[in-house]
């Protein structure tokens, strides 16, 4: 049999970020994929060891330009857990609000890639539209529309008033029938499903097996969220958003339902913040290791911290929900058409400069 | 076969104003948070530098002989450390973003210095 191989990025029209792979073809059908990883390794655990533990926060938010405030939070988080750090409960009611907003800006963004990369360039533009509204929203909050620099180790930087959250809340509640609008066109739209249904299926027992998370194993059918049994999500009437089918239109119909969700939880926690300050006082530099969980919107993320009692932290480790999503996508490629394959790879919501740091 | 859903949006977005600016034109001001740049109170600055120690990019030079205190503005992330930790403070955030400068960064560095110190009392 003759093959031929065919690069697919680092740079490519449909990858916002550089990720590659040596595709074997047969024809038209992919039968090998080849992954190489390493096109923007930027080197930010070792800086862990060289800066104060507090000032590594920025840093940490960093490492990626979607999910910043997630990652500032599970590193801050992280610390909190090796100080033993009690956090007021207004600090983790604005850490939730501020995550569930960056969860909805990062399912709109991965909306709008996915319509582009099938081709559906008008959708994209209409998605990004609405997206644009919830970046006003972060920079009239915290300053910033990318870098938040508003969670700090113990808490939060910057106060956000009750008023301005439950404007917030309104708007976004404002925002659902236009969200609905675009929405439905993923969910119902004939072209949307005849490009997306049954394509790349991933069973459950496949999906476990691969160690895959966040949207990509919940639409497995797998009942798999961070956010279940995280105390910071006490009180909160949520339930995690499942599908059953394990195709790419699965994998988007899980965020368009997460979307909505969030915005429920925002309204919820801004209904009933508490008023108990928002940052506990540090008393002592981080001695000792600690694990720390959170859902990201791609996923679950993994910090893990380990102090040895100076200000400046021994090793910081990060594994990201791409990280762990690559190995599913090498074995779902096999057998795809090569017309297929950007989509597919798009389904995961890749973040590459996440996953290298 | 429905139509398109996207038909009667296609066509409502005829009459609607567009989503975007026409941006060098039309300009939207920034929000009250926005973490613009930032400037200094020359006359109230004691010097001591602790702005510069905390800058996590080094942007800040305070030279406590000469009494000076400059920021590269290209450096600067905006993350508001040195407004935090300056014990006068008289380090202010602007929700102005600086201008963009040229290739040679001319111009991207403020300065500024202190007042002259009081004539010391000649000696006897």
């Amino acid at each position: 049999m003759k093959t031929t191989i065919v690069p697919l990025g680092p740079q490519h029209p449909v990858l916002p970020e550089p990720l590659s792979f040596d595709l074997v073809l047969d024809n038209e059908r992919v039968i090998d994929a080849v992954p190489s990883i390493g096109f923007i390794h930027r080197g930010l655990e070792l800086l862990a060891p060289k800066r104060d533990f507090e000032e590594y926060v920025m840093i940490a938010e960093r490492v990626c330009g979607i999910c910043s405030f997630m990652h500032g939070m599970g590193y801050s988080s992280a610390v909190e857990s090796v100080l033993a750090l009690p956090v007021p409960r207004r600090a983790r009611q604005l850490r939730v609000i501020l995550a569930e907003l960056s969860r909805v800006h990062s399912h709109l963004l991965w909306l709008g890639l996915a319509a582009d990369a099938f081709g559906f360039e008008n959708l994209f533009m209409q998605t990004w539209r609405l997206r644009e509204e919830v970046l006003d929203m972060f920079e009239e909050t915290t300053g910033g529309r990318v870098i938040f620099n508003i969670v700090k180790v113990g808490g939060m930087r910057k106060d956000i008033e009750d008023a301005t959250l439950s404007r917030i809340s309104s708007r976004l509640t404002a925002m659902k029938p236009q969200l609905k609008e675009i929405t439905d066109i993923f969910l119902n739209d004939y072209t949307v499903k005849h490009r997306l249904s049954g394509l790349a299926v991933l069973p459950e027992a496949e999906a476990r097996e691969l160690g895959v998370v966040g949207p990509m194993l919940r639409a497995s059918g797998v009942v798999s969220d961070q956010r279940l049994g995280n105390p910071m999500y006490e009180g909160l009437r949520w339930e995690a958003a499942v599908e059953k089918d394990g195709d790419c239109h699965a994998r988007c119909r899980v965020r368009v339902k997460e979307i909505f969700q969030s915005i429920d939880i925002i309204a919820q926690a801004a209904g009933a913040m508490a008023a108990d300050g928002i940052a506990a006082k540090i008393a002592s530099a981080p001695n000792g290791e600690a694990f720390y969980r959170a859902e990201q919107p791609r996923g679950e993320a993994i910090y893990y911290v380990r102090g040895n009692g100076t200000r400046m932290l021994e090793r910081f480790r990060l594994r990201t929900p791409t990280f762990a999503n690559v190995p599913a996508v090498v074995k779902l490629l096999k057998g795809t058409e090569l017309a297929d394959v950007p989509t597919i790879i798009l389904t995961i919501d890749p973040c590459i400069s996440c996953m290298e740091r | 076969m429905a139509i398109s859903p996207l038909i009667p949006a296609a066509l409502a977005n005829l009459f609607k104003k567009p989503a975007t600016r026409l941006y060098p034109h039309e300009v939207r001001e920034p929000f009250a948070r926005t973490r613009g740049s930032i400037t200094m109170r020359e006359a109230e600055c004691i010097f001591c530098g602790i702005c510069q120690n905390k800058c996590p990019s080094k942007a800040i030079t305070v030279v406590r002989a000469e009494k000076t205190w400059q920021v590269d503005q290209l450096r600067c992330l905006a993350c508001m450390r040195c407004v935090e930790v300056c014990p006068k403070k008289c380090i202010e955030a602007r929700s102005a973003r600086p201008a963009p400068y040229g290739s040679d960064r001319a111009g991207s560095v403020e300065k500024k210095t202190g007042p002259a110190a009081p004539p010391t009392a000649p000696a006897k």
